[in-house]
């Protein structure tokens, strides 16, 4: 009997987890809300002509394994751009240019200081980056693979040797700021470093955490692309290759709420009144919105519940999109690496202030930005000769005192005022801006709180502890109900681990190899 | 309303509060032994534990239970919420009618045992031995419930013993005497409103009135005056404790360690190492602790706890408990001297797969005289029955006695 599964959500996650299970010859139907695949990866028009990758815009963690396997290329899946640098951009004009280990724009000092710290870092990275994927070990059994796991998580820190383990253990609990601090000295080259670790939580430079936030984002080499077609791409390929493993994905099917049968899930009922039988549900959704709006807390037991409710989620990056008269200028800044990932975050004090209105409930008086402009690199983007500007823009809290819908026109000002500051003409150039708030993302990509990661990223909600103990390994405590998204180890980034992850440990658990399935299926 | 708010800065200040009945238990408490109990003062022993022990099986003993935790909770998911708190099915307590209960972590360990009330068509109360508000509350996401913990804004007294019924029908509460055993009915009282359980802690005929503080006194009043005929006498919480281990009831911090206070992992238990899996429903799709109690019933549980009747009369309390070759199993959490049952009896916990009704253990037991330690290796049968437990406690209505 092939069993079937019912996936919710059509994120790039999910739709990882459908090619693998569909390749093993499960019978998969994905279910997603909006009207395209990809979640928080897609591209789509915000003006007309202008098309931007909505939510994420650089592809840094897609895992090379999943790449690879489902062949993802021959999906359609090319770059138009690799290997970005990162410029720090100067309001002066005299920028620092990042390329990997090397360093333009500052002392030599700072420059042979860079290569060491890039070796450690990418060195930390990686271990890190090792337990990506593999489902995560659970705590305080017996079990001989928990087990062993936990020792190969040891062994790799201990592989380290004696002086850069003890570098690892001793800053991959603390902050950037002191990191950073102990290295460097130019001020635009720490802060544009220290968005490594805050880009997209509520951590500024100098909260604990986030060095571990910057060990995730550069597990895979820290290396920028931009897809061509933008990230939109990216889940078309991989919803390719679902679909030709035997998924079916059905967009625009809003699943409301998921169906028990006594102890055990049966399915799920959409919006529309339809209800789906299923032997499995997996959901890409987050935590939160899985267990609490589509499950309901009553089908939970109380401690269980309660973790899931202290999950901290709270979005903290608001999306600027810009459609541009032309290619913006930046006073001093060459021409020709306008399309690079420029960052604004010109010392470490500047991203420490802007974290701190973020404590108090308020937007950053002078935020940080990530800027590209991808129109530089992909013409599908905007019309010949217009451009389009994508920025991330933090702090921008969910919870904001003054309320959203009274200060969003008056961040808005401060934003492009913050670009003014970079890019002079800027202003005349801009025919049409959309400001994605956290609570604007949390309806477009339903993410309870508008955060990236489904839930931020700290050690306290990593590997077997993510989303919460007792669900780490992608199976929840409600028989027939897992999950597959970054609310699961590993996290967020479009990465696909925890997609393919949730898949091996399902197909795991019903015991049966791949090829046994695929048998069952052929006979 | 008597809500006391401990947010107050001054909360410190008052930390233990004199009862509703403070005055009338100050003037009875010959001996001034006072205790505390939870958030009041509480009376150990009026004026001897032996003599109020026997009015509680021989006449009529009146004990304060207002320290004891109280909760009110209403709202359309009342039921929801209390059926996915307790292991039992709730809706099986009609209105009117009163359940013990026990709730547990999701490992399946006892947090508290308590009684549920239902006072009227969706408004429970719970009683429990612990504070409870903080699981309560988060018991109470995603349910549409309210939750009041209301233990000073109730004023109550057990009234235990063979002629607690004639007492009360004495008072004038016409028709208490139909009250069935875990049932509960209203009566006017000067005005307000007095609730009447048949519960109680004694395992006997006995009732619980249920008033609000301004009417503690008089309601303590005219029940001695009624009682005058009926022989009744304060008890304190010394009395009590022997008539419910008589009573075979368990106790939180004696039976077992309640699992939000307890911190080494393997120190708690569950409803079945406690006697309680008749407590366990799994006719319900969920409820705390389920998952965990279903493999614990398939593969078997880590303790059982048992009645012994021991020989001889030497109190086994605190004693090492061996089975038949002498191999130490287990230990004693509560032990008498059962005068009204006239056995030498006692509640243990034992391992597994120990505690087969008839199986043969000893108890290690050390008493002293004139200061002079001795020790004894008694006998004890594993019992099935609670050591007391006589038909006035079930008949409908009660004889005067």
């Amino acid at each position: 009997m092939i069993k079937s599964i019912l996936i919710i959500g059509a994120g790039h996650n999910s739709l990882v987890c459908a090619a693998y299970l569909a390749k093993a010859g499960f019978q998969v139907t994905v279910f997603e809300a909006a009207d395209r695949v990809g979640g928080a990866a897609i591209t789509r028009e915000f003006h007309p002509g202008f098309r931007v990758s909505a939510g994420a815009h650089l592809l840094y963690l897609l895992d090379e394994g999943i790449s690879r396997e489902l062949g993802l290329e021959s999906h359609g899946l090319s770059m138009a751009k690799t290997g970005m640098d990162t410029i720090s951009l100067d309001p002066g004009g005299n920028h620092v240019r990042i390329s990997g280990a090397g360093v333009h724009g500052v002392s030599a000092q700072d420059q042979a200081a860079m290569k060491e710290y890039h070796r450690l870092i990418n060195r930390f990275a990686g271990v890190i980056g090792a337990l990506h994927n593999r489902v995560p070990p659970r705590m305080g059994t017996t079990n001989r693979v928990d087990l062993l796991a936990l020792a190969r998580i040891g062994w790799n820190i201990r592989k380290l040797g004696k002086n850069d383990m003890r570098e690892f253990l001793r800053i991959a609990g603390i902050n950037m700021f002191d990191v950073l601090q102990e290295k460097f000295d130019s001020e635009l080259l720490k802060g544009a470093l220290s968005l490594d670790g805050t880009l997209g939580t509520f951590l500024g430079a100098r909260s604990n955490n986030s060095v571990f936030c910057a060990l995730h984002r550069l597990s895979n080499g820290g290396r920028y692309s931009l897809p061509a077609g933008g990230m939109g791409a990216v889940s078309e390929a991989i919803a390719g290759a679902a679909r030709a493993n035997g998924a079916e994905i059905h967009t625009s099917r809003p699943v409301k709420s998921i169906l028990m049968d006594f102890d055990h899930v049966s399915g799920v009922e959409l919006e529309s009144g339809e209800k789906i039988e299923a032997d499995y549900i997996i959901s890409g959704a987050d935590p939160k919105t899985t267990y609490f709006k589509l499950l309901g807390p009553q089908n939970l037991e109380a401690g269980f519940a309660h973790r899931v409710n202290n999950i901290r989620s709270r979005g903290n990056v608001a999306k600027l999109h810009l459609a541009l008269r032309g290619v913006p200028e930046f006073t001093g800044l060459d021409a020709s690496l306008t399309g690079e990932r420029l960052v604004i975050a010109p010392s470490l004090q500047y991203v420490e202030h802007a974290f701190n209105h973020a404590k108090y409930g308020e937007y950053s008086a002078h935020p940080v930005l990530e800027i590209t402009i991808p129109s530089l690199h992909d013409d599908t983007f905007a019309p010949a000769g217009r451009h389009v500007l994508s920025a991330n823009v933090q702090w921008a809290p969910r919870e904001l005192k003054a309320g959203w819908s009274e200060a969003k026109a008056a961040f808005q000002e401060t934003v492009i005022d913050t670009l003014a500051a970079y890019a002079p003409g800027i202003r005349t150039q801009i025919l049409h801006m959309e400001l994605l708030t956290p609570q604007d993302i949390e309806a477009e990509f339903r993410i309870t709180g508008g955060h990236w990661h489904h839930g931020e990223l700290a050690l306290d909600q990593s590997m077997m502890m993510r989303p919460v103990p007792g669900a780490a390994q992608y199976a929840t405590p409600v028989t027939g109900l897992w999950m597959c998204g970054a609310g699961c180890h590993p996290g967020g980034g479009v990465m696909g681990s925890a997609g393919r992850n949730a898949a091996q440990a399902l197909m795991k658990s019903v015991g049966k190899s791949v090829g046994e399935i695929r048998r069952v299926k052929e006979t | 309303m008597r809500t006391v708010h401990f947010d107050s800065r001054e909360h410190y200040k008052n930390k233990v509060f004199p009862s509703p009945f403070h005055s009338r238990q100050a003037e009875l408490n010959q001996k001034k032994q006072w205790g505390r109990w939870f958030d009041y003062l509480s009376v150990n022993e009026y004026y001897c534990e032996t003599m109020e022990y026997f009015a509680g099986r021989n006449s009529c003993g009146v004990f304060d239970l207002t320290p004891m935790t109280k909760h009110l909770i209403t709202g359309p998911d009342a039921l929801a919420f209390l059926n996915r708190l307790v292991t039992r099915e709730v809706a099986k307590i009609k209105p009117g009618r009163v359940g013990y209960a026990v709730w547990c972590t999701d490992e399946g360990q006892v947090i508290d045992d308590g009684t549920i009330f239902h006072l009227r068509e969706g408004t429970y109360r719970m009683c429990s031995q612990e504070h409870q508000i903080d699981w309560l509350s988060i018991n109470a996401v995603g349910f549409d419930v309210t939750i009041v913990e209301d233990t000073h804004d109730v004023a109550a007294v057990a009234l235990q013993g063979p002629t607690s019924c004639a007492t009360l029908k004495r008072m004038g509460l016409a028709g208490v005497e139909n009250i069935t055993p875990f049932g509960l009915d209203y009566f006017d009282f000067e005005g307000t409103e007095l609730m009447v359980s048949r519960t109680g802690f004694t395992g006997d005929l006995g009732y619980e009135l249920w008033i609000h503080p301004d009417y503690a006194e008089t309601m303590w009043d005219r029940v001695f005056e009624a009682g005058k005929l009926h022989n009744i006498r304060p008890m304190g919480s010394n009395a009590l404790e022997l008539l419910r281990i008589e009573a075979a009831y368990i106790m939180a911090g004696e039976e077992f360690m309640p699992a939000m206070q307890t911190v080494r992992p393997t120190h708690t238990r569950s409803p079945f190492e406690l006697g309680l899996g008749w407590l366990v429903d799994f006719n319900k799709p969920n409820f705390n602790g389920r998952r965990a109690l279903l493999s614990e019933k398939k593969n078997g549980s880590r303790y059982a706890l048992v009645r012994l009747d021991i020989e001889d009369n030497k109190a086994a309390n605190h004693s090492y408990v061996y089975d038949s070759k002498g191999k130490n199993i287990g230990w004693v959490t509560s032990a008498m001297w059962s005068p009204s049952a006239k056995k030498n009896i006692a509640l243990a916990t034992v391992e597994a797969p120990h505690g087969e009704i008839g199986e043969d253990m000893k108890v290690e037991i050390y008493y002293q005289r004139e200061l002079k330690w001795s020790r004894k290796m008694a006998r004890a049968i594993v019992v099935k029955d609670a050591f007391w437990n006589p038909p006035r406690r079930r008949q409908t209505p009660p004889a005067d006695f």
